[in-house]
């Protein structure tokens, strides 16, 4: 055995990379509670305390602090930066300095520049140049091969948030590989799957080959990273420190590549706890120690920064990473996989305050132990910086080693990756239907021209005809659109490190979404069990044009379409999504399905397997915006419902109907993740920072 | 067996022990001026629900609910007590906590008919969080348009039939918040030996929205929210003259 892995025990994943191995015979669960926790240190306290000042300094600033805006941003493209070297104890920022965001340019020159600008900075014109006129970027390479439908699609937000301009993400490299097996043994192993590929050069062969190329090179890549830094990453760790230092150098040379709309991290804390239980017993490190440590690795975790424009934030809410770190859940032989370090990257959340960033995602259980249960509501109370995901509904489909990227797609750890496809707005999709794919906002004849409703009032069964025809043209369009986008994104903004943290084989979901669909239920619902009548209005017929001189898009009358319907009047009650009714919660669930079996019917590029997920947590705002008034009474422009959730103000029954009525929703047409957005004031949820704790009760000795 | 329900919370969490599935029922003879609940007065109005309709619902939630139960609030329950007689009766046998929170308003001693009903209630009941507003006769009278006479018999009546109770005090500025009044209510509470727990919640000016959504004025506008650290205290004086009366009793050393 290697010395860097003595003590531990051996198997399988000493010869080929099995991560899951590792853990599964290393682990030490941990059924205790929070007593054993530390504080933070001194330089924890002093390194934050930085930390802060520079986020004032950013926000006067307006948002952003610095940029680069000549250096393309690469593995080994900058020199070493750091907030205080001598105190910090896990190193490594995405350029020279803290707060300085760098300009990734292979996703889309046009939005690497409209970041700088929109921030008052101003591109390198010779970078401009070179990735305008010599190197290709993805984004260009998708607009080569739109058809104008797809286009006009886009344009009238019947599909948006494509990620055809900007980084895809939802990749998750296993990180921790580079911990457990140091880069060299990767390389290695690349290199053999490199000489082992087919002879025969199909086009398939010739891109795995050239594939495996880009990833050797990055690895490589990986390993200069660790020096610029003055640490050796091409050996195995040898303690908890060098496992979170190694990991993080993995993360970050996927940060430093690319600018993904989310960014994850995997599931790393039960594997650095292999580490922390040996050095403990070792004494090599104390708690106070190995707090610290996973403390500074959160804390690096938090400056993740991407240069965006203010669309991009506007479209999330923010200027989200998605650092989804995936905790606890249990093992397929039963045992909870909560260790001590489960606890102390939690506790980050008290040692330096609360952050919606790294996305602390806590995989729970029934059978979670109850001191890690109560621990995490706990954290919940106090920060509300904890996400909650059903892990006994995903590892009968991904076993225990998966982990979450973004906000609910799960994949295995190295295993699985997907390719991110945004959304289909399903409630304007209804609207298609209604108007014979008259957008009722542009005027454009976006869809097909489809026999629009007759008549006043909506019929349930002529509308459901509609929309079903509809949303079959919808998924086909929708997913050729996914088909370019990644095609070119793989051909020009090729995830190298990550894909190098990946098995050979790796299987690919192909992940679509839908927006709306609360609206789509409660419409159909209205239109079902109440009286909608139709108002019709001529609408403008607008075109985006950009202006030349603002260089902003603007838009411009071209024409009126005639007698679209743009407005509804509803007569009488209607049962609402959110309410556990059956009546609309079996519309709801129908409309699910009916649409993923759509999407399956087509081709899926390289041979991806189609999920979809029920999921807009912010952009829902957005969605809203770009559609006309519905049937269930909505108002035009105004938000959608984030993800699965009732609209606001619908669900009249308490927390458990709404909740009921959302896990109707079924996994298995959803797989790519269903989301509930929970908002309570701790107040409403018992007594204040005593939930449940019945400390009511009066001392009667 | 009908009851008149005003709405149905599915996930209550302040209304007794645990997660409790919440009955508020329609209508209620108190006019307290901080009821956050001015929606639920009006008598005689109501969504009519059946006891197999709710308890049907109730199992749908039933793993949900485990360590919790049904609480039974409003409007105030006792004046629909055929209603909860029928449903607590039916709860029972489905092996369902069950709670009234109620203001105590409607006890009448007189009357013999509503005693037979709610001694038979209180077999069926596992625990009753009762309100006290006011321990002052003429204060409660100000802050509620009734007497406290009957709500503080009730109080005695469940001691003498030893049902658990939770007792549940708000401390408004300048209303329920003086010395005198947090010790008058302590030594009372003290003679109560089957009390449970003691919730003294600070007032909050939630309400006030409900009331302009009904048209109505608020009637304690400009009374300021209280402060939690302040219902801690007010509980600590509420605790301190009811261990001081369970030592005269001897009930404690």
């Amino acid at each position: 055995m290697r010395p860097e892995w003595k003590d531990f025990v051996g198997g399988k994943w000493e010869t080929e990379v099995d991560v899951r191995d590792f853990i599964q015979r290393n682990y030490t669960p941990y059924v205790g509670d929070d007593s054993f926790l530390e504080g933070p240190t001194e330089a924890t306290s002093k390194l934050w305390a930085q930390v802060l000042e520079l986020s004032n300094k950013e926000r006067e600033a307006g948002g952003v602090l610095d940029m680069d805006t000549r250096v393309p941003s690469t593995i080994t493209s900058h020199a070493a930066g750091y907030l205080d070297k001598e105190l910090e104890k896990i190193v490594g920022f995405q350029t020279d300095k803290p707060f300085k965001r760098s300009l990734q340019p292979y996703g889309g020159i046009n939005m690497a520049k409209a970041a700088l600008t929109t921030n008052g900075y101003t591109i390198d014109p010779d970078v401009e140049k070179f990735f305008t006129v010599h190197r290709k970027t993805h984004n260009a390479g998708v607009f080569d091969a739109y058809t104008p439908e797809m286009r006009v699609c886009r344009s009238n937000h019947i599909i948006t948030g494509l990620p055809d301009a900007y980084g895809r993400g939802r990749i998750i490299g296993d990180y921790r590989r580079v911990a457990l097996y140091g880069v060299d043994f990767l390389i290695k192993d690349k290199e053999e799957q490199k000489a082992t590929t087919s002879h025969t050069m199909t086009p398939d062969v010739i891109r795995d080959r050239e594939e495996l190329s880009e990833q050797i090179r990055a690895l490589k890549d990986l390993k200069a990273l660790g020096e610029i830094y003055g640490c050796d990453i091409s050996k195995p760790a040898s303690n908890v420190q060098e496992a979170i230092q190694a990991i993080y150098f993995g993360y970050l040379a996927a940060v430093k590549e690319q600018n993904g709309a989310a960014m994850s991290l995997g599931r790393t804390s039960t594997f650095v706890d292999c580490y922390a239980e040996r050095d403990l017993k070792n004494g090599t490190f104390t708690e106070a120690q190995i707090q610290e440590f996973i403390d500074h690795f959160v804390m690096k975790l938090r400056l993740v920064k991407f240069a965006r424009t203010p669309e991009y934030n506007a479209l999330f809410s923010g200027d989200p990473t998605w650092v989804t770190e995936s905790i606890g859940g249990v093992g397929v032989d039963g045992r909870p996989l909560v260790t001590k370090s489960s606890f102390r990257y939690l506790h980050t959340l008290h040692n330096m305050g609360t952050a919606p960033e790294p996305n602390m995602t806590v995989l729970w259980s029934t059978r979670l132990p109850a001191n890690f249960k109560k621990f995490c509501a706990k954290v919940s109370i106090e920060t509300s910086s904890v996400q909650y995901e059903n892990d006994d509904l995903m590892r009968v489909t991904h076993g225990d080693d998966y982990a979450i990227a973004c906000c609910v797609s799960s994949m295995r750890v190295g295993k699985e990756m997907q390719f991110f496809g945004a959304r289909a707005n399903l409630a304007k999709c209804l609207l298609y239907a209604i108007n014979g794919g008259v957008d009722e906002m542009t005027g454009v004849q976006v869809g097909p021209k489809y026999r629009p409703v007759e008549g006043d009032y909506l019929d349930y069964d002529d509308v459901m005809d509609k929309y079903t025809a509809m949303m079959k043209w919808l998924a086909e369009v929708y997913v050729n659109t996914l088909n370019v986008i990644h095609y070119m994104h793989d051909k020009y903004c090729y995830e190298k490190v990550q894909m190098a943290l990946h098995d050979r084989k790796v299987k690919r979901y192909f992940a679509t979404g839908i927006a709306g669909l609360s609206v789509v239920a409660d419409s159909l619902s209205a239109i079902k069990y109440a009286k909608v009548k139709v108002v019709r209005n001529d609408v403008e017929i607008t075109k985006k044009v950009k202006n030349p001189q603002t260089a902003k898009s603007e838009l411009k009358v071209i024409g009126t379409a005639k007698n679209v319907i743009t407005d509804y009047e509803v007569e009488g009650d209607f049962p609402k999504y959110g309410n556990n009714d059956d009546r609309v919660d079996q519309i709801a669930v129908e409309i699910v399905h009916k649409f993923m079996g759509m999407v399956r019917s087509h081709y899926t590029y390289r041979e991806s397997v189609p999920t979809t997920s029920i999921l807009t947590i912010t952009s829902n705002v957005v969605y809203g915006k770009n559609t006309g008034s519905t049937p269930d009474g909505r108002k035009k422009t105004q938000p959608f419902a984030p993800g699965a959730n009732p609209l606001h103000g619908r669900d009249t029954h308490g927390a458990l109907a709404s909740l009921s009525s959302v896990a109707k929703l079924p996994f298995k047409d959803a797989q790519d993740g269903i989301s509930n957005t929970f908002s309570i004031i701790p107040g409403a949820l018992g007594k204040e920072d005593t939930v449940f704790a019945g400390d009511l009760e009066i001392d009667l000795k | 067996m009908d009851g008149k329900i005003h709405s149905i919370e599915t996930f209550g969490t302040v209304d007794g022990p645990g997660i409790r599935y919440v009955v508020f029922v329609q209508g209620c003879p108190m006019r307290c001026l901080y009821c956050h609940n001015p929606d639920t007065w009006q008598m005689n109005t109501g969504t009519l629900m059946t006891v197999e309709e709710i308890l049907t619902d109730y199992e749908k939630y039933r793993p949900f609910l485990k360590g919790g139960g049904l609480t039974v609030t409003g409007g105030e329950p006792l004046m629909q007590i055929d209603f909860l007689l029928a449903l607590f009766e039916q709860a029972k046998k489905q092996d369902i906590h069950t709670c009234i929170d109620t203001s105590g308003i409607a006890y009448n001693e007189t009357n013999s008919a509503y005693i037979e009903k709610l001694d038979k209630l209180m077999e069926y009941t596992d625990l009753v969080m009762l309100d006290i507003k006011h321990i002052d006769p003429e204060e409660h009278q100000k802050l509620c348009s009734q007497p406290n006479e009957p709500i503080l018999k009730f109080a005695k009546y469940l001691e003498k039939k030893q049902v658990p109770v939770w007792i549940r005090h708000v401390v408004v500025p300048g209303i329920t918040d003086k010395e005198m009044y947090l010790r008058r209510l302590g030594s009372f509470l003290g003679e109560l030996t089957n009390l449970k727990a003691l919730d003294v919640l600070p007032y909050h000016t939630m309400g006030a929205v409900k009331y302009e959504n009904l048209g109505m004025e608020y009637p304690l506008k400009g009374i300021p929210a209280l402060d939690k650290a302040d219902a801690v205290k007010a509980r600590g004086i509420i605790l301190e003259e009811l261990h001081k009366k369970r030592k005269e009793l001897h009930l404690e050393k």
